[in-house]
C-alpha cells in the first residue's frame, strides 16, 4: 500500500509576519518554519495505517522551497520512510493550482492508494492543493475528517467529518485523497533517533525537467489566480475597561455600550 | 504558556546543524507542551512526574548520547541541547534523564561486559527498566576516594555493605550502579582508591533498600534517596569488570557534568525570558520597569552571562565531539555555567518583584533547584579547585 502525505512549509504560528518590499510576498528573515500543522495530523495518520499495515509505505511528498526539506525530514523523523521534494526556482509564486499540477506530475507512474493532507495550510488557508490535486488525479476526496478507518482489504475507506450541528459518515473507494481536520489524531513527536536517522532515509528531488512540465504549466504563467497585494490587518482598537462605581452600574454600561456601539445585543 | 523562542543573542543557531536543531526544537516543542503545564504542581507537592517517563522513552531520550543498543546516537551539541531544554523546564526533570543515561546507562556502556549491556541498556533506552547511581556516602561527598562502602569476594559472588545517600532516583530504579571498595582482592590495598570497583545491583536482592529524603526545598520534582545495602549479596556477574579504581566513576561524573553545564543554560534561559517579559508588561510609575536604568542593567547582564555560558558549552561540544575534551575544561563549563544560572535566576526573581517568589512563575523554583545543581556532581568549590591543580600543578585537595 502506497500512502503519500502531503506536507508544506509554514511560518510558525507565533511568528510575526512582515509584508516585504515586494508587497505580494512576506519578508522570510527571522521568521521560524515548521511543517503546517494539518499535515502534521496527515502525517500521524499515514504512519498509524502504516502500523496497521504490514506492507504499507509512506512518502512525505512537498512542493516548495529549499528550506522545506526540513519539514520532509520531521515526516521522516516521525516515522514516513521517504521523501519526495518538488522544487524548481520556476514554481516561485506559483499558486495552489499550479502546485497541485506538479505534485500530480510527480505522482505520475507511481502506484498511489491513498493521499492524506492537512486540511488547509495555515499560512494562506487556501484550502485548494488537495482538492485540485484530487481534480488532476480524477481521484474521489474527503475534505476536514476526523476518522478515517480503512477496510482490512485497503480498498476502501469510512471518513466521518464533522457537519454544521451533526457528523457525516463517508464511505470512498480507494484510492482518494483525503484531508484532515483537527482531532483526528494527536500527532507524535519526532523521536530522537528517528532524526538522527531521518538523514539517511531516501529523499528523492524532482526538478521542472524531472518532472515532464513547462514553464507555462507552472510559476506565475501556470497559476490561474495570483496576488497583487497583501496587506496587514487592521491594529486592534483599545480594549474598553468599564469602571463605575458598583459592579450593578458597570454591567449597566456594558450592556448599554453591546447594544448601542457594538449592536450585538 | 507561550512557545519559548530561545535566547541566541550571538546567533549560535548558525553554528547548529539542521539535525541538531531539529532535535532541540522538538525537545522545546515537548517541554512547553508537557512538562511546563504540570511541573510547578508537581513541584509544590514534591512528587516526580513520572507521568512523563514513557513520553521521554518515546522521544528516546535516554541515553540519547550512546551508540546502539536502541540509544539514539546524539552527537555532543544535540545531546547538549537536550540537556538544555530539559532543564529549561526543571533541573530535576533534567537530572532523571542525566541520571538514567549519562551515569547508569553511561557506565555500563563503559566498563560492563556484553551480557551486562544486552541485558540492562535497550529496556533502559525504552524507560521500562530505570537507573541510579551510588558513589556519593553519608561521610564522603567531596572525597569519593575514602568512600566507606565494602565488597567481600566470596565463592558466589560478593557482599556489600554500606550506605549511598542523595541518590537521583534510588527508589524509583530497578537497577543501582553501586561504587565499593573490594576488601580482599589481591594485590590491592582494600582502603585505597584502586579498590574501587562498580557493582548492578538489582531493586530487590535481598539486604537492598532505598529511602527517599524528605523535606527538601530543592529539585522537589525529583526524587533523591538513600540506599541501604547490608550484607547485600550479589552474583559474579553484578560486577563492571572494566571498572577499576576512583577513575571509572569520575569518568561517569564527567559525562554528567557535561550535561550539568549545558542544562544550567536551559534553566537560565528561562528565568532571563520570565524576567524579560515582566519588565516589559510591570508599569510603575506609569511605564513599564523594563524603562528604567537599573533594571535594563540586569537584564543586560544577564544576557551577555548567558551568551557567554552558551559559547563556553558550544565549544566544550566541540571538543567532546574530537575526543579533546580534557575534566578540566567540562569542570569550568559545569561550574561557570550553574553560578551564572544562580545568578541570572536570582535577578530574575528580584525583576519580578514579590510575583517571583510564588510557584506560578519558575524562576525561584529554578533558583532552589540550582542550589542542588551547584552542590551535585562536583560542588562549585571543587572544580574551583580542579582548575587550581590545572593551573598550578598542585592539588589542593589532596
Amino acid at each position: 500500500m502506497e500512502i503519500f502525505a502531503l506536507v508544506k512549509q509554514v511560518p510558525d504560528s507565533v511568528s510575526e509576519i512582515r509584508i516585504s518590499s515586494d508587497p505580494r510576498r512576506t519578508e522570510e528573515a527571522g521568521i521560524k518554519f515548521v511543517m503546517n500543522p494539518f499535515d502534521e495530523f496527515a502525517v500521524e495518520e499515514a504512519i498509524r495505517i502504516k502500523e496497521r499495515f504490514v506492507d504499507a509505505r509512506v512518502t512525505a511528498l512537498c512542493c516548495g522551497p529549499e528550506r522545506a526539506v526540513e519539514s520532509i525530514r520531521m515526516a521522516l523523523a516521525m516515522g514516513a520512510d521517504r521523501g519526495l521534494h518538488a522544487w524548481d526556482p520556476a514554481f516561485q509564486d506559483q499558486d495552489g493550482i499550479a502546485t497541485a499540477r506538479v505534485l500530480a506530475a510527480a505522482l505520475k507512474g507511481r502506484a498511489v492508494d491513498l493521499i492524506l493532507a492537512g486540511k488547509h495550510a495555515i499560512d494562506d488557508v487556501n484550502h485548494t492543493v488537495p482538492s485540485a490535486l484530487a481534480e488532476f488525479l480524477g481521484l474521489p476526496q474527503v475534505n476536514g475528517v476526523t476518522r478515517l478507518e480503512l477496510a482490512a482489504d485497503g480498498k476502501s475507506a469510512t471518513a466521518r467529518r464533522r457537519i454544521e450541528g451533526g457528523e457525516e459518515i463517508v464511505d470512498v473507494l480507494l484510492p482518494a485523497v483525503i484531508t484532515c481536520e483537527k482531532g483526528i489524531n494527536d500527532p507524535r513527536y519526532p523521536s530522537l533517533p528517528g532524526l538522527m536517522k531521518a538523514k539517511k532515509k531516501e529523499l528523492e528531488r524532482l526538478t521542472l525537467a524531472q518532472l515532464g512540465l513547462a514553464t507555462s504549466d507552472v510559476g506565475l504563467e501556470g497559476s490561474p489566480t495570483r496576488v497583487t497585494r497583501l496587506s496587514p490587518p487592521p491594529p486592534r482598537s483599545q480594549a474598553k475597561i468599564i469602571a463605575r462605581p458598583t459592579l450593578e452600574e458597570s454591567v449597566a454600561e456594558l450592556v448599554r455600550l453591546l447594544q448601542e456601539e457594538a449592536k450585538v445585543l | 504558556m507561550p512557545q519559548f523562542k530561545g535566547v541566541d543573542f550571538y546567533g549560535l543557531d548558525g553554528l547548529l546543524s539542521d539535525e541538531e536543531r531539529m532535535v532541540r526544537d522538538t525537545v522545546r516543542e515537548w517541554v512547553d507542551d508537557r512538562v511546563l503545564p504540570v511541573i510547578g504542581q508537581h513541584y509544590r507537592e514534591g512528587t516526580f512526574p513520572s507521568e512523563l517517563i514513557p513520553e521521554l522513552s518515546r522521544l528516546g531520550a535516554f541515553g540519547s548520547n550512546l551508540r546502539g543498543y536502541g540509544c539514539a546516537g546524539l552527537g555532543s551539541v544535540a545531546y547538549g541541547l537536550l540537556m538544555q531544554e530539559l532543564e529549561r523546564g526543571d533541573s530535576g526533570l533534567r537530572s532523571f534523564v542525566s541520571v538514567q543515561g549519562a551515569l547508569a546507562m553511561y557506565a555500563m556502556d563503559a566498563f560492563g561486559t556484553d551480557a551486562q549491556k544486552e541485558r540492562w541498556l535497550p529496556p533502559m533506552a525504552r524507560g521500562e527498566k530505570l537507573g541510579c547511581f551510588g558513589l556519593t556516602e553519608p561521610d564522603f561527598g567531596s572525597n569519593p576516594a575514602g568512600l566507606a562502602t565494602r565488597a567481600r569476594k566470596t565463592s558466589q559472588g560478593y557482599v556489600i555493605q554500606g550506605n549511598k545517600m542523595w541518590i537521583t532516583s534510588g527508589s524509583l530504579a530497578d537497577v543501582a550502579v553501586v561504587w565499593a571498595k573490594i576488601e580482599n582482592d589481591p594485590g590491592v590495598e582494600g582502603a585505597s582508591p584502586d579498590a574501587i570497583r562498580g557493582f548492578l545491583v538489582e531493586k530487590g536482592v535481598p539486604g537492598f533498600s532505598a529511602q527517599d529524603i524528605h523535606g527538601k526545598l530543592s529539585l522537589r520534582a525529583s526524587v533523591t534517596s538513600e540506599l541501604l545495602l547490608d550484607h547485600c549479596e550479589v552474583g559474579e556477574d553484578a560486577l563492571l569488570p572494566a571498572a577499576r579504581g576512583l577513575k571509572a566513576p569520575l569518568r561517569c561524573l564527567n559525562q554528567a557534568r557535561y550535561g550539568i553545564a549545558w542544562g544550567a543554560v536551559g534553566a537560565a534561559m528561562a528565568c532571563y525570558e520570565e524576567a524579560r517579559q515582566y519588565a516589559a508588561s510591570r508599569i510603575q510609575f506609569g511605564r513599564p520597569i523594563g524603562s528604567f536604568q537599573l533594571v535594563q542593567k540586569k537584564l543586560a547582564e544577564m544576557l551577555t552571562e548567558i551568551t557567554k555560558a552558551q559559547l563556553l558549552v558550544l565549544r566544550l561540544a566541540q571538543l567532546k565531539d574530537q575526543g579533546q575534551a580534557r575534566h578540566p575544561q567540562i569542570s569550568m563549563a559545569k561550574m561557570n555555567n550553574v553560578e551564572t544560572a544562580l545568578g541570572v535566576a536570582r535577578t530574575a526573581r528580584d525583576i519580578l518583584g514579590a510575583a517571583g517568589i510564588l510557584d506560578e512563575c519558575q524562576c525561584f523554583r529554578h533558583l532552589c533547584n540550582l542550589e542542588s545543581v551547584k552542590t551535585y556532581e562536583g560542588t562549585h568549590d571543587i572544580h574551583l579547585l580542579i582548575l587550581g591543580e590545572e593551573i598550578t600543578g598542585i592539588p589542593a585537595f589532596a
